[in-house]
């Protein structure tokens, strides 16, 4: 992933980047992605700056370290009192390396909640900035416990006595993105995309090749307006231009009051109706129904064929040497693995 | 659902030809029967293979104690994915080889007379992936663990989110989780148990938020893929990366427990982790033969809990009937559904249930809808 991030910008030179408008569906989507991982594209600190009168940065989870790609702090938004949280890609490589390319370590969402618990014993609102490749995968990630951090920052988010917006402002990478994305409101912008795994690795493991990226950021539906269709994204705001990247501080003034007028509404619900709906907006994502069809049949036995068939086969196998393979369709399972990455 | 009738070359790969099974850690060969016989642990060397989700409620609760909840669960083609295959395609091949609906099963049952709500992932079903399904059956085993005080088991099997539904997959880790905050809230126990593998998003949600957090031995558990892991960041892997004993020392799993353990290690821990508002009279008290309609019957079941559960402590849903003192245990403003079908307030922790011999083939009818 650090290669794919560090590489891309010769794959795909920026300037190209927004000014065509491929017909493609396929090139389209793609496009977006690149748009959402413009390193020119305004990050959480730059976006702060631009929309909130002041910001005191603070640092440090209190448990391990301070980790650089979760920023986190104090803010007054058009005068409203606010906690922000947020990942922060760097801007140029030696700001991406210090920041780990915005991809936070269990010390960077242990921050996030630490600053969650802070705004709801002060009934500050929150807002969240998401812009995650996916969180780190490293070695020292999993001995920390990042699927932990995540896992209880989801939880956390889910019952947070205060509002809660998530904006999206460019990469929405899986569960490192999800960690501090769980709101009243989620508002992307247009460019951002949202998804279950990168689409590179959604194309290594479907289509077996990480050339298909773009195939699977189609099939993924991971732009803004169709994760708006899906019902996972309630707003969209519109960037100015080209992109977000052309014009920072016009994208920052959008945003701002996109947030400000969903901060004054959700701050009139009383508390109690507030975490209500927020559980029944996630209760309710999810597409099923409900078959009464008889039960799928149970593989119960084979048949007498079958077993015949298994018995010569065994014997076949037997006069040839041991049987092949290991499992019993476990390791060798037809369909990929279907796991996420990041 | 159309039917599927199986083709000869998908009962092939249904009932693979081999009767033996190498094992991949000691190199025995093991006849298969006699390992589906020792609950597929290796006697050489003990490897844990994989376990259904069958075999795995057969492993964990009583016998024949298992009602299925939410059985037609079926999932939908959100995003229309095709890859190499399509979604629904996917699905229906997964349906035939496994015959099961979906990645989990979810329902109620006891372990040693102690009542349960119990979801078993099946990593033979996609690679036990979490699509809407599976985060609905384990959302629902929460909701249930929480309406009728009851522990919730969750037994994961799974490579994480499941691709081809998108972020609505993604969304079942908020879903599955929120559903656990409210049992952590209000005092329900919830017991993890992680098997091989539990990775991704489920490990990154409900698998990593029990408040005992159980492993098999050797389990791959882990957040991102060790191709994920190895290609990114160039450092070597440490020993043992991403098994149970490497969670263990890490200090996010209480316990790693070899499977013919581990039903008396969750009913241990189910004796000290009793629902708050959980009626938690002990010994024959809370068996009140004069209050049901079935007392011989009932008066059987009482023996056989009271020999079941070894200390008398019969315990389960079981006055269903009893006016007061249940009434006020059980208030919280959570009143005891009085309406449900019979599977859902069945008082006899210990019934036989000869009714329904073969719990796969409980009818579809019996799972309860919610709102």
């Amino acid at each position: 992933m650090v290669d794919r991030l560090l590489g891309r910008g010769g794959r795909h030179p920026e300037a190209s980047l927004g000014t065509e408008q491929p017909e493609d569906p396929k090139a389209a989507v793609w496009a977006r992605v690149q748009l959402a991982r413009n390193l020119k594209r305004p990050h959480t600190l730059e976006l702060v700056a631009a929309m909130a009168d002041e910001f005191v940065e603070l640092h440090g989870d209190r448990l391990f370290g301070e980790d650089e790609a979760v920023v986190a702090g104090l803010a007054r938004i058009d005068g409203r009192r606010v906690v922000v949280i947020g990942q922060q890609k760097g801007a140029e490589t030696e700001e991406n390396i210090r920041r780990n390319f915005g991809m936070p370590h269990p010390e960077g969402y242990r921050k996030a909640t630490r600053l969650m618990e802070l705004a709801e014993r002060f009934r500050l609102p929150v807002v969240s900035f998401v812009d995650v490749p996916g969180a780190n995968p490293g070695p020292e990630s999993e001995e920390r416990g990042i699927a932990e951090s995540i896992a209880r920052s989801i939880g956390l988010m889910s019952r947070l006595r205060t509002p809660i917006l998530a904006v999206i402002t460019g990469e929405g990478g899986s569960g490192g993105a999800l960690a501090i994305a769980v709101a009243d409101v989620v508002i992307a912008l247009e460019n951002a995309v949202y998804s279950v795994i990168s689409p590179e690795g959604c194309a290594a493991i479907l289509w077996r090749t990480p050339d298909q990226a773009s195939t699977a950021a189609l099939a993924m539906k991971m732009t803004a307006q169709d994760q708006l269709a899906l019902g996972v994204v309630d707003v969209v705001v519109p960037e100015p231009g080209a992109g977000a990247h052309t014009d920072a501080a016009e994208t920052a003034r959008r945003l701002k009051v996109a947030i400000v007028a969903e901060l004054d509404r959700l701050g009139r619900l009383p508390l109690d109706e507030l975490i209500d709906q927020r559980y029944q907006r996630y209760r309710g994502l999810g597409a099923f129904t409900v078959v009464t069809s008889a039960p799928v049949a149970a593989p119960e036995r084979p048949g007498l064929v079958d077993r015949l068939r298994d018995l010569l086969e065994a014997g076949l196998q037997g006069l040839g040497g041991p049987p092949a393979g290991a499992g019993r369709g476990q390791d060798d399972m037809p369909d990929p693995p279907a796991r996420d990455e990041v | 659902m159309p039917i599927k009738l199986p083709s000869f070359r998908g009962r092939r790969d249904a009932y693979p030809p081999d009767l033996w099974t190498k094992c991949p850690s000691c190199g025995e060969m093991l006849f298969n029967k006699q390992l589906d016989k020792v609950d597929r642990v290796c006697p050489s060397c003990g490897h844990h293979f994989r376990l259904s989700a069958r075999s795995r409620l057969g492993l964990l609760l009583d016998r024949d104690s298992f009602q299925e909840r939410d059985e037609g669960l079926q999932s939908l083609d959100p995003l229309g994915f095709v890859d190499q295959k399509s979604y629904p395609d996917r699905v229906a091949a997964a349906q035939l080889a496994t015959g099961m609906r979906d990645a989990a099963v979810w329902g109620i049952g006891t372990i040693e007379a102690r009542r349960v709500a119990i979801a078993v992932m099946d990593f033979a079903f996609m690679g036990g992936s979490m699509g809407s399904v599976v985060g609905e059956k384990v959302t629902r085993a929460a909701e249930a663990a929480l309406d009728e005080r009851i522990p919730l088991i969750v037994v994961s099997a799974s490579g994480g989110a499941r691709m081809q539904e998108g972020t609505l997959a993604l969304m079942q880790l908020a879903k599955t989780v929120a559903a656990l905050e409210r049992l952590r809230a209000e005092g329900v126990p919830y017991i993890s148990v992680l098997t091989d593998p539990t990775t991704g998003g489920v490990f990154a949600s409900f698998a990593v938020l029990g408040d005992v957090n159980l492993a098999e031995p050797n389990a791959l558990i882990g957040f991102a893929g060790a191709r994920v892991s190895a290609g990114t960041i160039s450092t070597e892997l440490p020993e043992g990366f991403q098994r149970s004993e490497f969670l263990f020392r890490h200090g996010f799993v209480d316990r790693v427990v070899h499977r013919s353990d581990l039903r008396a290690e969750v009913s241990t821990l189910l004796g000290f982790l009793v629902p708050i508002g959980f009626d938690e009279t002990p010994g024959e008290g809370t068996l009140v033969p004069g209050f049901r309609p079935l007392s011989f019957l009932t008066s059987l079941a009482e023996r056989v809990s009271a020999d079941l559960s070894g200390d008398g402590d019969g315990r389960g849903r079981t006055a269903n009937g009893r006016p007061s003192a249940q009434g006020a245990l059980e208030g919280n403003g959570r009143p005891k559904p009085p309406g449900q079908p019979i599977p859902a307030s069945n008082p006899e922790p210990a019934d036989p249930q000869p009714a329904e011999p073969q719990p796969s083939t409980t009818p579809a009818g019996s799972e309860r809808e919610r709102g």
